[in-house]
């Protein structure tokens, strides 16, 4: 937000400089100026889960639990995954380049729903305030995943508040799944065909319908755990007659869901990084678009996955275990067509492209260790070890943030209006890369051996593991801050940037940086397809 | 926003969109995907009772026989007496009669709000017969955890049930004063009715799920 109080002189009159008032940031309906709004909330956030991650790396560079107690370090990892999840991951994209990017992508003057887009900021604050609420008056111990029967009537945190909390977050989220959905059937320009949708919009349209039609069963479950906490009925409780397996049936039927909601954006981010800096069209463009539909669908068929070893049957084990290993065709297919986007390729590796590769990298990895987790008799080996978390984390931050990073770098320029500077960009990234590896490679091993999660001691054999991550995280942690700083320095001391600084092909870099608050002079009309790149011309840095 | 100040406040159109047609279909579009939000929000809540239902059947079955029978099919055709007259309403805005549609929306309003009404009494009775789940719970008959549940569902079903229909007498209430000046459109009655009608299914599904199921035994 410190953009807004920054007025451009002399420069054409745009979104941010179109008003200065508190009040006209605050009940703007404008979905850029929402965009920012989520961009300096979930960075809040970013930082603050970074902090409890930095406590949990401290306290296991020594094998004794010697930093925090045991009751003290559950409640630190279970806000770093609350925070990271519901407050940075599931918004993350979406609501902050998403938010700024569909309407613009698809040609549009605003979401379908303007007011509806605000009214999710708020439902989002609303729920941050609770959580941040719960933090100060002693957090929550049950995990991100809220296990019943401990959760509803053991655990002595504050559950019933962080509930409430994730509960509007919920909300806050389906509301922008909506709106995107709205806006890329019913706002799309003259021209702008299906077949002609950037894949940022295909992926985004994937993760609306999930978050459409996932959340609200989180909300629903998160209600009966909060009452089964408040009245003490037995819906999860074995003790009062009910089924603490159903209750993990509800989490997942969202939670895994919301996995993809986490990297499908990130997905839609590398094919535009992609293709723009190989100044080629996407490989196979259909083939991706359809990719992100059929992970949006098989995303719903999975979650039985993360219950191998909770009593389901076995029978539903193995048919959990078949489709997880079928949401490795789709993710696949994107991960090809992008190194075949690539091939013969005129590459140049800005800071971008430098997260996107990164991307590819640490995704297969992920995905790959994730087929493991997949088989059935792996699975029950190394269950609740770090290897289930050098997993996700790949995934989730050596994905979805690298993809998260490199589109925020990528449309800075045009979100800001200024460049940011090339060289800190490209070393920050390739710090963030190296430190990320360091982190959570060495997990992979210790998880291998057997090192459980969620404990605050552990066993002596495991400690050079664990102080290669901590160090790495320490490297992780500059190399987030760097970013954080630079951005800020650029919005004042940035290059000014011209409307396609990338000479990149798409509706958003055919107005100008930053953007009037229509975003364009005139309607867009669309005459070619997506990733026009064969007869640009080079770039102008 | 520039483009707000300068349009006038009660233009039928807003701004992000080119013409009418494209924010009917809009606003069409967004009520359908959130009913389909909705469909999972029930969804989640009656898997789990269906589930309960299947595991204790013989204590819910008991359980749901202190349901009042007659005044849940009351309930049921004062519901969809409601349904008729939204989709008068509907087809009143849509004959552009002013009259009627005020007409159709206050019996729609009407009917709701008996609806809620016989659900209070419903409620009222589960209070004194000391049926509501919680420590003041009281059961006779045997099994009374899972009775207790087989309650808890009713209230949580039936309680979220209502939550709706009072938000949508609520649209109802905007619609009329809406029409009392001048300003109503017609498909906002149709949005509006999307969600009564769907408020009404939920009912269709609660009233064998809660009340029907296991009479006959």
């Amino acid at each position: 937000m410190a953009a807004s109080t920054e007025p451009l002189v002399g420069r054409t009159p745009n979104y941010l400089n179109a008003e200065h008032t508190v009040k006209s940031w605050l009940l703007t309906t404008d979905h850029k100026r929402i965009a920012l709004l989520y961009l300096v909330s979930i960075t809040l956030m970013f930082v603050l889960g970074g902090i409890f991650a930095m406590l949990i790396r401290i306290e296991l560079i020594t094998p004794q639990g010697d930093l925090l107690s045991s009751d003290s370090y559950n409640r630190a990892f279970s806000m770093h995954g609350i925070i990271m999840i519901f407050f940075f991951l599931v918004p993350s994209i979406p609501a902050t380049l998403g938010n700024f990017l569909v309407p613009m992508m698809v040609g549009a003057r605003d979401l379908a729903f303007p007011r509806i887009n605000l009214l999710s900021w708020y439902l989002y604050i609303a729920a941050a305030t609770v959580m941040l609420y719960v933090m100060v008056t002693g957090g929550v111990d049950t995990g991100w995943t809220f296990y019943a029967p401990f959760s509803s009537l053991f655990s002595n945190g504050r559950v019933t508040l962080t509930v409430v909390a994730v509960f509007i977050a919920g909300f806050s989220s389906i509301l922008t799944g909506l709106n995107f959905i709205v806006t890329i059937h019913t706002m799309r320009a003259p021209g702008m065909t299906w077949g002609r949708l950037p894949l940022f919009l295909w992926s985004h349209y994937a993760t609306a319908v999930i978050m459409v039609l996932a959340t609200p069963v989180l909300a629903v479950t998160m209600m009966m755990l909060g009452l089964e906490h408040v009245f003490h009925i037995g819906i999860f409780d074995p003790a009062l007659g009910g089924d603490p397996i159903l209750f993990q049936h509800l989490f997942w039927f969202y939670s895994h869901p919301a996995v993809y909601i986490m990297i499908l954006p990130g997905m839609g981010v590398v094919s535009e990084l992609i293709a723009c800096f190989s100044r080629k069209r996407v490989f196979g463009y259909g083939f991706v678009a359809f990719a992100s539909l059929a992970i949006a669908i098989l995303s719903f068929l999975v979650w039985g996955h993360h219950m191998f070893v909770s009593g389901q049957s076995v029978y539903a084990g193995m048919v959990f275990s078949i489709l997880s290993f079928l949401v490795a065709v789709p993710s696949a297919i994107k991960v090809f067509n992008w190194t075949a986007t690539m091939y013969k390729g005129s590459i140049s590796y800005d800071t971008p492209m430098l997260y996107a590769l990164g991307f590819i990298g640490l995704f297969t990895m992920g995905g790959l260790t994730g087929m493991m987790l997949a088989t059935l008799g792996i699975d029950v080996h190394v269950h609740d070890t770090y290897f289930v978390i050098a997993h996700f984390h790949y995934i989730m931050v050596g994905g979805a943030v690298m993809a998260y990073m490199g589109g925020l770098h990528y449309w800075w320029p045009k979100i800001s209006g200024r460049m940011y500077p090339e060289v800190w960009g490209r070393t920050s990234a390739t710090i963030i890369f190296l430190g990320f590896n360091l982190t959570f490679f060495p997990q992979f091993i210790a998880g291998y051996l057997g090192m459980p999660r969620r404990y605050h001691a552990y066993s002596p054999e495991f400690q050079v593991y664990n102080v290669l991550s901590s160090a790495g995280a320490s490297i992780l942690a500059v190399g987030y801050l760097m970013p954080l700083i630079y951005f800020f320095w650029s919005i004042r001391h940035g290059l000014r940037a011209p409307a396609n600084p990338w000479g990149a092909t798409g509706l958003e870099w055919k107005t100008a940086s930053p953007p009037p608050t229509e975003n364009f002079e005139q309607p867009p009309i669309v005459l070619e397809e997506a990733y026009h790149y064969s007869d640009e011309e080079a770039p102008i840095a | 926003m520039p483009e707000a100040a300068a349009s006038p406040i009660h233009s039928p159109m807003k701004h992000q969109f080119e013409t009418l047609a494209q924010q009917h279909h809009a606003d069409t579009l967004g009520m359908w995907v959130f009913l389909g939000t909705e469909v999972l929000f029930f969804g989640g809540l009656i898997t789990a009772y269906v589930l309960y239902r299947t595991a204790y059947s013989a204590a819910f079955a008991h359980a749901s026989l202190t349901l009042d029978i007659v005044s849940g099919t009351i309930m049921t055709v004062v519901l969809l007496g409601s349904s008729l007259t939204m989709a008068m309403a509907v087809h009143a805005a849509h004959l552009g009669n002013r009259r009627a549609l005020a007409v159709f929306l206050i019996l729609t309003i009407v009917l709701g709000l008996g609806f809620l009404g016989i659900k209070g009494h419903e409620y009222y009775q589960k209070w004194e017969d000391h049926h509501i789940p919680g420590p003041s719970f009281v059961w006779d008959g045997p099994d009374a955890r899972a009775a207790q549940l087989f309650l808890y569902f009713y209230f949580a079903l039936t309680g979220l049930h209502a939550l709706h229909m009072i938000i949508g007498a609520g649209i109802m209430g905007v619609l009329l004063l809406q029409n009392a000046l001048g300003r109503v459109r017609t498909y906002t009655v149709e949005v509006s009715g999307l969600y009564w009608h769907f408020v009404d299914i939920v009912w269709i599904f609660l009233f064998p799920l809660l009340y029907l199921v296991d009479r006959h035994k």
